[in-house]
């Protein structure tokens, strides 16, 4: 689960790290208070304004219609009311939204922490995250702080570094050491980057994180190590641990339809194409999307409907795939062991004739325990449902109804 | 000779006497593996399903002498009973839970390092030997015996393959569901390694999906020590980018996640990788004739 900047900022002060102190407002002049406030109690003249939602790339983004972009300096409470006025309601485009791009809803008001002091600011990266292969955490740090970790990647792979993490004894002192000589630092910066480490691995952990990722994280020019973006995102399997931060969840920022889809527990995911499919299991749902490619079609989504696929069930999925006014046909794929097909084959039908009259052609792939007798069920409910046994079939019936 | 599960394993099911473990409890013993009892702590003592439920697995591996555990726990505890089953000394732990924190999964595999017992999963559908054990979730009747094993992240679609493999009048040897989670017990590689080693095993088929690098890893494996043809088939050709589907650990992140990555390394590899997953059975007879002649 992703969550904003803002509110990643707010878990991980809690754990000690330093970040860019700011205030989140969704009116500008809400925004305009967050700015003095912050002028109180940090001595800010200058803040910057950015756009909450749940994508990258704001500060190269632009909002619809406007030259705004999603993250911008203001030198006064003025131009903070001006920038969030130009930011709030609108839709945001970036490098990693659509082409309408999101719908701004908040805006963090911080204070600007770029201000000319005894010694240059400098810019690093840092990430927390696992190692699938090995099992461990990682984390992962950078000189080339502030661009495109996968640009420094492919160019510069050597200014990339990685500290792993014994999970017998945790990450320990000499490890936050060595990163922050690996990233240049000395005196005072070298001990609030040791600090910054050592709390950024212990909100990790804490949270049960599944990544985070600050970029930048900043050493001012009077030498503190602070965290001016935060990427958070929690393990999904280890929410029921931390209520509260399942609370965190803006289901504003996903897809209407896969949240609807959600409150069925059925496991949906919308895609941009134009056939629609009904699967049990992941894997078998996966291998469905890329039968429908090779057919000449391109899969609409990917939808589990998991082990029991009664009529209700399948009712409920059939209404989500026909939301997308895209799809124009939909391949239901099951592959009946424990569940018969013969009970899936009539929740199909009941489920069919419960919506009345579906537009688009569907076709049924029953296979396994009583397929025959599924295909039967099907082909006698005069229904408009091609019928399938083996997969081939299935595909080939997805390339006749397209054409 | 078999992989990992025979008609000799003496199976106990932590989670017992709950719905999915007294489900697929009955299943197995209806297919003929040796259930031999099952755990659940605060029952021990009783009987379910003609069976003997002891309060901790100790207790079940001295009293029934266990060597083999299915796993039914609920998230929350399953790490928990994963560790008990290895202390105890199971030798091949089945976790079938979806849904376990990924914290838990990087304690219990620090946990097992070292230890003589062998995890296979979590989130997967177990494994079975044909015509011996079926130590998991899947419908037996579909695994007829012969000649291949199979490697998977995935449930269905596993079923799906032995179904070809079958039809196509091969039949199957051992099939192992390794799990779809980022952090599982058993690797692509070391299941292969497991089938190549197999006398009764003439052919793998290896079935992999988006995310991770497990399936390169087994590919560079077979292409220094393969023995056997391998036919490959990657699920998610068409996944979005930073989309989880389904399985948590099936997300592409960089470009080795992608499925047509991982399919050019198998193929750079020598394993037959096949586009469409209608075409896993007719492509390893294919295969294993070209072998034979």
């Amino acid at each position: 689960m992703n969550i904003h900047e803002y509110q990643g900022k707010g878990i991980l002060k809690g754990f000690g790290v330093a970040i860019q102190e700011g205030i989140v407002a969704d009116t500008p002049e809400k925004a305009v208070d967050a700015a003095k406030e912050l002028q109180k109690t940090t001595g800010t003249g200058w803040f910057v304004v950015k756009a909450q939602i749940h994508a990258g790339g704001r500060g190269k983004g632009k909002i619809v219609g406007s030259e705004q972009r999603g993250v911008a300096l203001a030198k006064s409470v003025d131009a903070v009311k001006e920038i969030s006025t130009n930011i709030l309601g609108h839709n945001l485009v970036t490098a990693q939204t659509s082409a309408t791009g999101k719908l701004v809803k908040k805006v963090l008001v911080a204070q600007d922490v770029y201000y000319p002091g005894e010694t240059p600011t400098k810019e690093f990266y840092i990430s927390v995250l696992l190692n699938r292969q090995k099992g461990r955490n990682i984390i992962m740090y950078s000189t080339e702080g502030g661009m495109n970790i996968e640009e420094v990647a492919e160019k510069t792979p050597h200014l990339i570094f990685k500290e792993e993490v014994d999970p017998k004894v945790g990450l320990q002192a000499f490890q936050c050491r060595k990163i922050a000589y690996n990233l240049g630092l000395e005196g005072e910066a070298l001990k609030n980057m040791v600090k910054f480490v050592a709390s950024l691995y212990k909100a990790y952990e804490s949270i049960d994180a599944s990544l985070f990722e600050i970029n930048p994280v900043l050493k001012t020019s009077d030498n503190k190590i602070i965290a001016v973006d935060s990427k958070v995102s929690l393990d999904n399997n280890a929410l029921f641990r931390h209520p509260d931060y399942a609370a965190l969840r803006d289901e504003s920022e996903e897809d209407p339809t896969e949240v609807e889809a959600g409150k069925h527990s059925l496991n949906y995911v919308k895609l941009d194409g134009n056939v629609g499919c009904m699967v049990n299991g992941a894997g078998l749902a996966m291998a469905t999307m890329d039968i429908i490619k090779l057919s000449g079609g391109d899969p609409a989504n990917f939808l589990d409907v998991g082990g029991t696929a009664n009529a209700a069930r399948v009712e409920q999925a059939f209404r989500i795939i026909l939301r997308d006014e895209h799809v124009k046909a939909i391949l239901v794929n099951i592959f009946g062991g424990i569940v018969r097909c013969d009970r899936v084959a009539q929740g199909i039908v009941d489920a069919y004739k419960n919506m009345g009259t579906i537009q688009v052609p569907i076709i049924v792939r029953l296979q396994g325990t009583n397929a025959v007798e599924a295909k039967k069920i099907i082909d006698e409910s005069g229904l408009k449902v091609f019928s399938a046994i083996q997969l081939q079939d299935a595909a080939d019936l997805v390339k006749k109804v397209l054409n | 000779m078999s992989v990992l599960v025979s008609k000799n394993s003496k199976v106990i099911v932590q989670g017992f006497t709950g719905t999915e473990g007294t489900f697929h409890a009955s299943q197995m013993i209806e297919f003929g593996t040796k259930v031999v009892g099952g755990v659940t702590p605060g029952k021990g003592g009783t009987m379910h399903l003609d069976k003997p439920v002891f309060n901790t697995v100790e207790e079940a591996v001295k009293k029934a002498g266990a060597d083999v555990s299915i796993i039914f726990v609920p998230p929350a505890f399953a790490a928990d009973a994963i560790m008990e089953a290895a202390e105890a000394g199971i030798k091949v732990i089945v976790c079938i839970t979806e849904g376990i924190p990924t914290k838990d999964m990087i304690q219990v595999k620090e946990y097992l390092k070292g230890r003589d017992c062998r995890l296979i999963g979590p989130n997967c559908p177990g494994v079975i030997t044909a015509g011996e054990a079926k130590v998991g979730i899947m419908p037996g009747f579909v695994f007829k015996k012969g000649t291949i094993g199979i490697v998977s992240k995935s449930g269905t679609l596993t079923y799906e393959a032995a179904d070809q493999i079958v039809k196509a009048g091969l039949g199957i040897t051992t099939a192992i569901g390794i799990g779809g989670d980022p952090i599982i017990g058993t690797s692509t590689m070391e299941a292969v390694q497991l089938l190549m080693a197999d006398k009764e095993t003439e052919g793998i088929v290896m079935i992999g999906e988006i995310g991770g690098g497990m399936e390169a890893e087994a590919a560079r494996w077979i292409k220094e020590n393969g023995t056997k043809p391998v036919v490959g088939f990657i699920a998610g050709q068409t996944a979005p980018v930073g989309r989880t589907m389904g399985h948590a650990g099936a997300i592409v992140g960089g470009a080795e996640d992608t499925a047509a990555a991982k399919m050019k390394i198998l193929r750079e590899c020598g394993v037959t990788v096949v586009e469409s997953p209608a075409t896993i059975g007719v492509t390893m007879a294919k295969i294993l004739k070209k072998v034979v002649a």
